[in-house]
């Protein structure tokens, strides 16, 4: 037998590609869910080996919370131009607007919780039967329950006690009208396997990823960007800080680590070495026990 | 770097979520706003202790009662190599969720309560681990610590399920007496149990060879989508793009294309800015063909001096997994790789008692059966049988009325 190198981060590489192959052979009008992150970063990079030198049988999909970082959607532009895909941005704002949703109120009001509605709406209007995120396992309990073809009703909702079985390589796709599929290729990754695939990719990511000097508040025991979008009174003292971003979602209920983390090396040294998780950086999670589940029973990622 | 993929299995409460809590827990791989999460929990043992199945256990309903539902996907790595961990419901009522967990993995550690020894569900999910063509099987005899870490009550069980593992045909089985609880042998060795002189468990899972996988030769590369830029430059790219099952397809190789027939040779192998000169088991490339022939998804490119079996009728073992039993008068759908065909269960040939493991007739195929059928097909399917190649012998029904997936097959044989 002829040997060759398959080490595992092309054994989840594969996998991956196989996944997103299947979307295409299997939906009739699948979508990506970009968010900005290097996990959506990864998925795109999947892609381009998945349907290169061919287009995305899919658009790229943004649900834009309005208080994103200015980086993430300079980022955004900027890939969308070097890939020549399409992007359809779905927007909070206009949500708030047309009356669907209220902002939140107090010191930790919050985008996050309204991006559902948003999203929701935009995939009936799309009418996406398939939408693919970048969500892993690894991230949280709820997510280490999901299947990679996680079927949702037409109101967006998981029910985790009604899954299907999903055997071998085999994903059923099939749906009556009015439901979507959430299809996570990356669900066997850890966040250390991205950062060593993004190295090993040379992929480029947001700047707030990498150590930066920047305006913060403390809030709830964590350093949150100073911005417009952060509910502050007297009692918050803004101060500098060299910091970045393990995960990057919402400026509001994204936290800072301290970090002089500026380069890749040194960041996959940082996590590596760090007893916190991932997660542990986002207020969203930090409400209850079953934060996450209990969103995504609602139609959250 | 390799990744061994395991799961655990057993009756309910034999300790498979608190083993796998006790194996991160101790190789130091929970973070500590999980320990302080796992801490502030309101479920803890009797001492007052953590819970460690509270790390698996992720749904409300779960840390409710105090079971797995659903499995839960865990990681971890030491290193030596890196883990992933299904951790499987041992409750009856959700064997579909256990079926599922261990479809993907290389390694089964079957859980015994020592209280208890062998019981139903051991030999359940045991034959389901021969089913599924599982190489390797740890028996892990938990709870030790409630029988005094008693030799006598260890070999006792191991004697008992040496007889099962021989009549399941089970090929490589190891024994571990551990506590998850307690954390005898599982990362350490326990100086409780002078008596063992084997290995914990981390050491044998770091050190078990799994290179005797699915070690098929065969070539065979199902087509999931074919990529047509259709512009200027690239006016004629027909790209076939798929993941290969099993076995190695060379520039040069002369290959066969079924259903059609058609043959070709591989002109070349792309995988995005590379163009190796060969595609392995397991990768997802992009393969070009010398001649233009009509391929599409669902079609499978095979190399064309070892042809699959080509059938309409199959004899398959059958695991059922919905809760509306089997209907032998109805289409359902089966998915095999890529290919999607309408299907009858046109024969039940029998169904396994799995109390006794004896073979019965039945005419009734209900929730958690398992049995052999006769699957007739509306499209014959190229496919190898599953004990040669799993990656092309095994299959999934869909019921059309619900989309559920509600059967998992295994081919066995083509019927003549
Ligand atoms: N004394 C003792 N108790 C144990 C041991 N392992 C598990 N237990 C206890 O047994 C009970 C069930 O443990 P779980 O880990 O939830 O069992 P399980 O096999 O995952 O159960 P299901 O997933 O629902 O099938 C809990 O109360 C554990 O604390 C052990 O080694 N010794
Ligand atoms: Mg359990």
């Amino acid at each position: 037998m002829s040997t060759y190198n398959f080490d595992y981060l092309d054994e989840l590489e594969a996998e991956a590609i196989h996944i997103l192959r299947e979307v295409a052979g299997q939906f009739e009008k699948p979508a990506l869910l970009f968010s900005g992150g290097k996990d959506s970063i990864t998925l795109v990079r999947l892609a381009e080996k998945a349907f290169r030198p061919g287009k995305f049988p899919f658009p790229l999909v943004h649900i834009d919370t309005g208080h994103n970082f200015q980086e993430t959607i300079d980022y955004r532009d900027k890939m969308i131009q070097r890939i020549g895909e399409r992007l359809i941005v779905g927007s909070v704002q206009e949500s708030i607007d047309q009356g669907k949703v209220v902002e939140q109120k107090g010191k930790n009001a919050s985008r996050n919780a309204l991006q559902t509605v948003t999203l929701l709406d935009t995939i009936a209007k799309y009418e996406f039967d398939a939408c693919i995120g970048g969500a892993r396992r690894d991230e949280e309990k709820a997510r280490a329950k999901e299947r990679i073809f996680s079927v949702r009703d037409e109101f967006g909702q998981w029910d985790p006690k009604r899954q299907r079985p999903e055997l071998w390589n085999i994903y059923n796709g099939k749906i009556h009208k009015g439901e979507n599929v959430r299809v996570f290729p990356i669900s066997n990754w850890t966040e250390l396997d991205v950062w060593n695939y993004i190295r090993r990719e040379k992929i480029e990511l947001p700047s707030i990823y990498f150590s930066h000097e920047r305006e913060v508040i403390t809030r709830n025991g964590q350093l949150m960007a100073a911005s417009p979008f952060l509910n502050m009174d007297e009692e918050d003292f803004i101060f500098r800080k060299q910091v970045r971003f393990r995960t990057v979602g919402d400026m509001s209920c994204t936290a800072a680590v301290e970090s002089e983390a500026t380069l890749i090396d040194d960041i996959i040294d940082e996590i590596s070495a760090s007893k916190i998780s991932e997660r542990g950086a986002r207020l969203d999670d930090k409400v209850s026990e079953a934060a996450m589940e209990d969103r995504k029973k609602g139609g959250y990622f | 770097m390799n990744i061994l993929k395991f799961f655990t299995a057993g009756s309910v409460d034999d300790g498979k979520s608190t083993l796998i809590g006790r194996l991160l827990y101790d190789t130091d791989s929970i973070l500590a706003d999980q320990l302080e999460a796992l801490q502030s929990s309101n479920r803890k043992n009797d001492d007052g202790t953590i819970d460690l199945a509270i790390l698996t256990d992720g749904l409300r309903a779960e840390r409710e009662q105090g079971i797995t539902i659903d499995v839960a996907y865990k990681y971890f790595q030491t290193d030596k190599r890196k883990f992933i961990i299904a951790d499987t419901p041992g409750h009856i009522q959700y064997t579909r969720n256990m079926v599922t967990g261990a479809s993907t993995a290389n390694l089964a550690i079957i859980l015994i309560d020592a209280r208890n020894g062998v019981v139903e569900q051991t030999i359940r999910h045991s034959y389901i681990v021969s089913l599924l063509g599982i190489k390797h099987v740890v028996v892990a005899i938990n709870k030790m610590d409630m029988v005094d870490y008693s030799a006598e009550v260890y070999n006792t069980i191991i004697d008992k399920y040496k007889v099962l593992a021989q009549q399941l045909n089970l090929a490589d089985v190891n024994y571990i007496p551990v506590s998850a609880l307690k954390g005898d042998n599982i990362v350490q060795n326990s100086d409780r149990m002078d008596w063992y002189s084997g290995e914990s468990l981390l050491h044998f899972l770091e050190k078990v060879d799994t290179d005797n996988l699915d070690k098929s030769q065969l070539a065979r590369m199902p087509v999931q989508w074919v990529i047509r830029p259709q512009t200027e430059a690239l006016h004629d790219y027909r790209g076939y793009a798929g993941r290969v099952l099993s076995g190695t397809f060379k520039l040069n190789d002369k290959v066969t294309i079924l259903p059609s027939g058609a043959s070709s040779t591989i002109e070349k192998i792309e995988f995005f800015d590379l163009t190796p000169v060969a595609a392995h088991a397991g990768q997802s490339v992009t393969l070009h063909l010398k001649d233009d022939v009509d391929i599409s998804r669902g079609d499978t490119i095979v190399n064309a001096s070892a042809l699959p079996q080509e059938s309409k009728l199959i004899e398959a073992d059958l695991c059922w997994m919905d809760t509306r039993a089997l209907d032998t008068s109805i289409m359902y759908l089966i998915q095999h790789n890529s290919k999607v065909t309408k299907c009858k269960i046109s024969e039940i040939l029998h169904k396994v008692d799995i109390n006794t493991l004896e073979k019965h007739q039945a005419d009734e195929f209900k929730l958690n059966d398992i049995g052999r059928v006769i699957v007739k097909t509306a499209d014959a399917l190229a496919f190898d049988l599953y004990d040669d190649n799993r990656a092309n012998g095994s299959a999934v029904l869909i019921d059309s009325r619900t989309n559920l997936t509600v059967g998992a097959l295994m081919f066995r044989a083509a019927v003549e």
